[in-house]
């Protein structure tokens, strides 16, 4: 099982420009993460209640959906996160070309 | 008769007559009083002889007289009130009191009609109230009693005319028949002089009351008073009143008691109110009618109100007190994130999401998104002409007929703000000994520099004068109105042109405002680097020295200040531009490039420095930022040696690359240092030194993108160099066919640079294309090439200036091919250049394995030679392995040589490439 996981958060570390991935409980507690310490503390707390807010906006606009991912485009980089009921898994991804 | 009528008649109306006469007097006689007192003499005889019949109204007069002669000032009626009273003072014994009394010796005579007829002085004709004196003479007289005798009317007064002493006889007309009579005789002189005297005094009193009245501007005559008798006026009797006084002597009340009934206790008694009469006195209260008061209905209101209280509190603030708070993340240990990596939700989520991840970083991969089209829209399309052309076209050219023609173009600048501004540099082409022979005529031409603009191609815009001609000169990077130039004969000058800026239409500018010269011990062809922001520039000079100013105005300046921030001031003339050189400027630094070994010192020709304005890297390694201005102008870095106020920076190099007159690179460190043998501050001797060129150094320039790679250019050949790299040229070109003369960088393009050669010829190397050849190689001039200078002016516009040595300067225009970086292009150089420098690590590797082999060799030989020579002695066992072993070597070396020059061996070294 674990090893499961850990191949898959490999293949999605090894693509290009990815900085780092981080699994994130419920709670908000990292998990599993390829950075250090205080940047992921830091990334699961701010991206943890974000994406809370944003699944709330998206079920207050119509009850029957989910929030399924979540992708924040920035100048320097992107952070792409999916939140699940219990987990929430976030990945950094450098831009290349800038 | 006649006297006692005349006495009576006289007291009786002498008031009268005493008025009459005094008007009489008062009224005329303004005119005649002088003729009087002239005639006065000659009438007083007649009077007197009349005088008998009056005395007694002339003694009476006298007083009266008298008092007016005493009064003269004051009014008529006064006087005549004033002259009663003291002429009754006065009052003569004999006479009586009687005011109005005639003077002495003067009747009243009646004249008769015909008498008056006969001596002329008929009423109010002859003889008026205004003008009542005539005088008679008295033969007439004296005549006429004889004609008519008794008729006559003087014929009382007979006696006295005889008598009279004097020739006329005096007649006042009475008119106001004051003395009874018509008219009045004066029968003396006396009397006729008195008469004449009051009728003076009061006509004189009239007249002067008349001439006061009339003049306002006569004298006043001060008469200080006269101090006079107390005259009570009843004020004592106030006084008096006020005054307290004893009326009475003071009464005297003694009270006695006994000593003993001092202090002596006493017994108090009761005593009832009805005891004795009046002990209480009631005030009952009464009604009293006069205070009545009406009650009548009284409406009244009542209204319940809350009670309203104000109040406060404040809470006591005991003393300040710090405090914080600290959050700390949860987290996990280890074991507990195992655990829950491993359960299976997690997988399972991590399984389902894996899809969406990998889609979108795919789509990242693929494609920019924010990759702006607009920005690089026309990138491709700006190249005029195609793209395949690949020379320099020919922009403009710029020849002053008068000014450069037959001069050689020594530097060129390009102005770093104004567009389209170029300025030469131009001298005389002439060698070191020409020179001296035409030194006369050479002083005469004036050496100058022109400053071009594009507007206009056949005048320069600003000329500038120097004292001799200029080799080199820049603009100050920061601050483009200073212009900085060195001489030929070792000044070093400075301009300054702000005020000349915006007139760049003059045709002939003035030269120049402010200029400070310094003398540099050598003849040297000095070149100047204006790298620091306004204030500190670099020279170098054949005289074995680099040298470091400061532009700055110190205060050893006599002539007004030059400073940076304010405008220099213009002088009146423009021909006495020298008047203004001060040779007060001296360096603050000098770098001696003396050689280690023995045989003179360095020459410098030119130079370059690392550190440029504008670069503040050296600043963020690792150290502070500072407001000091002249440490900022190195960028933050040169020490000046002798203040230690300025903290120097860790990150800056400090070293500059000279290239000398022998073909030399030398490195040197400028900073200076204390020296070991001598203990002195000064610079150290040069970290090392290259021979590289065949010739002098022309040109050495620093890439602008690499800040340790440097251009070199001298005699036949060229070379590229790296800072730290201190075994030779990372690059080295063959020799070309003629020699070179000047090179410099693309501004744009970090591999290519220009050579000019002086066959008129401008080489474009590219070191991505080929690195033992020029690129591309164009004929620019007829004439050798002095210098180059290429430079952006617009976004689309790379312009490259040529000066050669017939005083023209070429403007050309660099293609697109040459100015577009290619992409990476900088990447590339730097590789490129990494490979290089490995490469040179390599030779230098090499070289010293073979200097070590060589060396070996030689030791080998000499053994051997040596050990001849031993061969006589036996030799020992060691001896004899060791030299068995040596022959074993040499053979195995033999061997391999023999065969690497076969070229069987294949060696793991690489031959020396040839550059």
């Amino acid at each position: 099982m674990a090893a499961e996981v850990e191949e898959t958060l490999k293949r999605i570390q090894g693509h290009r420009g990815v900085t780092g991935t981080i699994v994130v409980n419920s709670e908000g507690i990292p998990i599993k993460t390829t950075l250090d310490n205080s940047t992921t503390v830091q990334y699961a707390s701010l991206i943890h209640s974000l994406t809370a807010k944003a699944r709330s906006t998206v079920r207050d606009i119509d009850p029957s959906n989910d929030l399924k991912f979540l992708r924040i485009r920035s100048r320097k980089n992107e952070i792409m996160c999916a939140p699940d009921k219990e987990f929430l898994l976030i990945v950094i991804q450098q831009d290349d070309q800038s | 008769m006649s006297d006692a009528d005349k006495k009576e008649v006289s007291s009786e109306g002498a008031k009268e007559e005493t008025e009459k006469i005094k008007e009489d007097k008062k009224d005329d006689n303004k005119e005649a009083a002088q003729t009087e007192e002239k005639e006065k003499d000659s009438s007083e005889a007649e009077k007197n002889a009349n005088s008998n019949a009056e005395e007694e109204p002339t003694d009476v007069k006298k007083p009266e007289k008298k008092a007016s002669k005493v009064k003269n000032k004051p009014g008529k009626k006064e006087s005549k009130v004033l002259k009663d009273e003291p002429a009754e003072a006065i009052g003569e014994a004999p006479e009586e009191a009687n005011p109005e009394a005639l003077p002495e010796n003067v009747f009243p005579l009646f004249m008769t009609s015909k008498t008056q007829e006969i001596y002329n002085c008929k009423c109010d004709e002859d003889v008026t109230e205004e003008n009542p004196f005539k005088f008679i003479p008295k033969s007439d007289i004296l005549e006429d009693m004889k004609m008519r005798a008794a008729v006559c009317d003087f014929h009382p007064f007979k006696q006295q005319i005889l008598d009279y002493p004097g020739e006329d006889v005096l007649i006042v007309y009475d008119f106001e028949f004051k003395h009874g009579q018509n008219f009045i005789v004066a029968l003396t002189e006396e009397a006729k002089e008195l008469l004449l005297k009051v009728s003076e005094t009061e006509e004189g009193e009239a007249g002067e009351e008349g001439e006061e009245e009339e003049e306002d501007d006569t004298v006043y005559m001060y008469i200080p008073p006269e101090p006079k008798d107390w005259v009570s006026l009843g004020s004592e009797k106030e006084i008096d009143e006020s005054t307290v006084k004893e009326t009475r002597r003071k009464l005297k009340v003694s009270v006695k008691r006994i000593r003993r009934d001092f202090g002596a206790p006493t017994a108090f008694a009761d005593r009832n109110v009805a005891d004795v009469k009046d002990g209480a006195v009631d005030c009952t209260s009464y009604d009293d009618n006069n205070f009545d008061i009406k009650r009548i209905e009284l409406d009244k209101a009542v209204q319940a109100i809350s009670e309203q209280v104000t109040e406060g509190t404040q809470t006591d603030w005991k003393y300040p007190r710090n405090a914080n708070t600290q959050t700390y993340p949860r987290e996990y240990t280890e074991d507990e994130q195992a655990a829950l990596i491993s359960t299976k939700e997690c997988s399972d989520f991590v399984n389902e999401v894996a899809f969406d991840f990998h889609q979108a970083l795919q789509q990242n991969e693929i494609m920019n998104v924010f990759y702006v089209d607009w920005v690089h829209l026309g990138d491709g399309d700006d190249a005029f002409g195609s793209k395949a052309d690949n020379h320099l076209k020919e922009y403009q050219s710029f020849t002053d007929l008068q000014f450069s023609k037959d001069k050689m173009i020594t530097c060129i600048q390009w102005h770093r703000t104004i567009k389209g501004v170029v300025a030469t540099s131009v001298a005389e082409k002439l060698s070191f000994d020409q020179r001296i022979d035409h030194a006369a005529k050479v002083i005469m031409t004036p050496s100058l520099i022109l400053i071009w603009s594009f507007a206009d191609p056949i005048h320069p815009q600003l000329i500038l004068e120097a004292p001799d001609d200029i080799f080199s000169f820049a603009f100050n990077p920061t601050d483009p109105n200073h212009i900085v130039g060195g001489c030929l004969n070792g000044q070093i000058v400075m301009w300054d042109i702000a005020a000349h800026a915006d007139r760049l239409k003059q045709q002939r500018g003035s030269n120049r405002n402010k200029k400070r010269t310094v003398l540099i011990n050598k003849m040297g062809v000095p070149q100047e680097n204006a790298s620091l922001q306004c204030t500190q520039l670099l020279s170098c000079a054949t005289d074995h020295c680099v040298m470091l100013w400061d532009t700055k105005a110190s205060k050893m300046h006599t002539t007004a200040m030059y400073d940076d921030k304010k405008k220099a001031q213009q002088p009146s003339g423009v021909p006495d531009t020298f008047k203004h050189l001060d040779l007060i400027w001296k360096p603050i630094l000098r770098v001696t490039l003396s050689k280690s070994e023995p045989g003179g010192d360095h020459a410098p020709t030119k130079f370059s420095i690392q550190e440029r304005q504008g670069d503040r890297s050296a600043l963020s390694s690792g150290t502070e930022n500072r407001e000091n201005d002249v440490t900022q102008t190195m960028q933050g870095g040169f020490h000046k040696p002798s203040s230690g106020k300025e903290r120097t920076l860790q990150g800056v190099k400090t070293y500059v690359y000279v290239g000398t007159e022998d073909g030399e690179i030398v490195y040197a460190d400028w900073m200076p240092q204390k020296d070991q043998d001598t203990g002195k501050i000064q610079t150290p001797k040069p970290a090392y030194y290259h021979v590289t060129h065949d010739g002098p150094v022309v040109s050495m320039q620093r890439s602008p993108f690499f800040k340790d790679i440097l251009l070199s250019v001298g005699g036949w050949t060229l070379a590229l160099w790296k800072e730290g790299v201190s075994s030779g040229p990372i690059l080295e070109s063959s020799a070309c066919h003629v020699k070179l003369s000047c090179a410099a960088w693309s501004p744009t393009r970090p591999g290519v640079f220009f050579v000019a050669k002086v066959d008129g010829s401008v080489d474009v190397w590219d070191l991505l294309d080929k690195t033992h050849e020029p690129a591309l190689s164009q004929s620019v001039s007829p004439t050798a090439i002095m210098q180059i200078y290429p430079f952006q002016v617009t976004q689309k516009q790379q312009l490259i200036a040529v000066g050669d040595i017939a005083g023209t300067l070429h403007i050309l225009e660099i293609p697109w091919s040459l100015r577009q970086a290619t992409p990476n292009e900088t990447t590339s150089v730097a590789n490129y250049i990494e490979r290089e420098v490995k490469r040179r690590a390599f030779v230098v590797e090499r070289w010293n394995f073979r200097e070590k082999e060589k060396r070996e060799l030689e030791a080998d030989t000499k053994r051997k030679a040596g050990g001849m020579a031993a061969a006589m002695a036996p030799p020992t066992e060691e001896e004899k392995e060791l030299r068995l072993r040596q022959e074993y070597e040499a053979y195995l070396n033999e061997e391999h040589n023999f065969l690497r020059e076969l070229g069987i061996v294949q060696d793991e070294e690489i031959p020396l490439p040839a550059a």
